[in-house]
């Protein structure tokens, strides 16, 4: 249902040739699925997602969402960054971030906003702080917030641009396994972008792997772990660690021809 | 609960004790450097006879119109210049060649085309006022995070919601610091324009008395304007802090 087309992306710097972030990367997300895209650092993974999302025009190629030619953000898809403390709104507290998305919608009350914002924010597990301003919570709360905010949106697809990068290992097992939960009960699609090659194999259905610049796809692998997935079991499941170890190796094989 | 400021209190009495001291006890100074006391008593009276305070409402009523003018034009300017590029490219030499000039050098020119009124006034203090909000303004729209924007775009704002909603509140913290900067400004342009040419206001009143020899009356009226310029400047202040708690907690916050 979201398929990538022969996406190329140049940049053209204040002088000499363009450099290419993206060579020629094709790829098709079925509906519902969780896939991941790896890759070593600089690679065009952003790009990438910036694309999909319609923020960014491709120099060749299509992005196609149900069919239709992406030209521009997308309905029904939601972009989450890295960068949750730049991307919520500090003026605004909790409750009022992740109205945020609601506020264009038609036909709702103030009050059913408030109250569909208040069910997103349970969700994410920050029932008691909504009136909370976003600069007072930690940074794994804050993404929490920034994920309610998008949830709440019922996006069909969620693109999330390296989510997890900025916070600590616990944080983020923690915030893994609330966005499987939350992603097997609202059935979104998820495009999730990661330099971490453990949590993309944990989280996904599939992951693809991307080569270094000018990035093109170098492997497409299929990750038969059983789900609803476990911290402790799945990492220590010998198809984990397979999968690890093979993705592992063809990045830092990249990294090194470098 | 904010703690009394008692050493900063004592050091402002220990200054109006030394005004006291020295003008009684230098006789030669009496004509033209009145006591504290007797500077504070002529403030009374003028107030208790209405006499200050014609001229302290004909202030502050230019003082208001030529603050609010600059306000409004200026954050409208700053918005425009701020988010469209062409434009501020287009009119950045002649801000930086206007800019820097003392702004008192207009009051002339404004008297050729506007007359003595209150008209000129106005004007020249809304010229004064206005360069510090556009300049604050414009940084503050450019300062705007990428991230923001692009997450507008993500949730499909329209431009005029991502207007509303994410370029004004997020610049609203440096337009705040530029209606400050201009506050003090305007009271200062007010107050010559008035010395120049007027028959009203405090600008007016302090040179008159001065001279026609009334120096009690001269000195209340210099701190007549002193405390009306403190307490323009405290409820700025207890405003901002208001509309701006977000911004103090959130400034607070990245200190640490």
């Amino acid at each position: 249902m979201l398929e990538v087309r022969g996406l190329r992306k140049e940049f053209q710097p204040l002088s000499g040739p363009p450099v290419i972030a993206i060579g020629d990367v094709s790829f098709r997300v079925e509906a519902r699925r969780f896939v991941s895209i790896v890759g070593p650092s600089g690679c065009g993974k952003s790009t990438l997602l910036q694309c999909v999302a319609g923020l960014m025009r491709p120099t060749a190629g299509t992005v196609l969402l149900e069919g239709q030619e992406v030209t521009g953000p997308p309905e029904g898809l939601i972009l989450l960054f890295q960068e949750y403390n730049k991307s919520l709104m500090a003026w605004r507290s909790v409750l009022a971030n992740v109205r945020f998305g609601l506020e264009n919608r038609r036909g709702m009350t103030a009050s059913e906003r408030d109250d569909e914002a208040r069910h997103y924010i349970d969700l994410v597990g920050l029932g008691g702080f909504e009136r909370h301003y976003p600069w007072e919570l930690s940074g794994g709360m804050q993404q929490r917030v920034a994920i309610a905010r998008a949830l709440a949106c019922k996006p069909r697809v969620l693109l999330m641009d390296e989510p997890f990068g900025s916070l600590d290992a616990l944080t983020r097992f923690d915030l893994e396994d609330t966005l499987l939960r939350l992603w097997a009960s609202l059935g979104s699609t998820i495009l999730f972008v990661t330099h971490d090659i453990e949590e993309a194999v944990y989280l996904s259905d599939r992951v693809y792997v991307l080569s270094r610049r000018p990035s093109r796809m170098l492997a497409d692998t299929a990750i038969e772990l059983p789900r609803p997935r476990n911290q402790l079991t799945s990492r220590e499941d010998p198809r984990f660690i397979k999968l690890r170890h093979q993705t592992f190796e063809m990045i830092s094989k990249e990294m090194t021809q470098a | 609960m904010r703690r009394v400021p008692w050493s900063g209190l004592a050091v402002l009495a220990a200054f109006v004790i030394v005004w006291e001291a020295w003008a009684r006890t230098r006789g030669e100074l009496a004509a033209f450097f009145p006591p504290a006391s007797r500077v504070l008593a002529t403030l009374w009276q003028l107030l208790a006879s209405g006499e200050l305070a014609e001229h302290t409402l004909a202030t502050l009523r230019r003082f208001a119109q030529g603050y609010a003018l600059a306000a409004v034009l200026s954050v409208g300017a700053g918005l425009c210049l701020g988010l469209w590029r062409p434009l501020y490219n287009l009119l950045e030499p002649l801000i930086e060649l206007l800019r820097p000039m003392p702004s008192p050098a207009t009051i002339p020119i404004a008297i050729l085309f506007l007359g003595i009124g209150d008209e000129m006034k106005v004007a020249v203090t809304v010229y004064a006022c206005s360069w510090p909000i556009l300049l604050n303004t414009i940084d503050g729209v450019r300062s705007v995070d990428r991230v923001l924007f692009a997450t507008a775009a993500t949730f499909r704002l329209t431009s005029w919601a991502r207007f509303w909603k994410v370029v004004l509140p997020a610049a609203s913290p440096q337009i705040v610091t530029g209606l400050r900067v201009s506050l003090a400004i305007a009271l200062i342009l007010v107050v010559t324009s008035e010395m120049v040419v007027s028959n009203d206001g405090l600008g007016y009143y302090v040179l008159e008395s001065q001279r026609t020899f009334q120096m009690p009356q001269m000195y209340a009226a210099v701190v007549a304007l002193g405390i009306i310029g403190y307490v323009l400047n405290r409820l700025f202040l207890a405003l901002d802090s208001w509309a701006m708690a977000w911004h103090k907690g959130l400034t607070r916050r990245e200190d640490l």
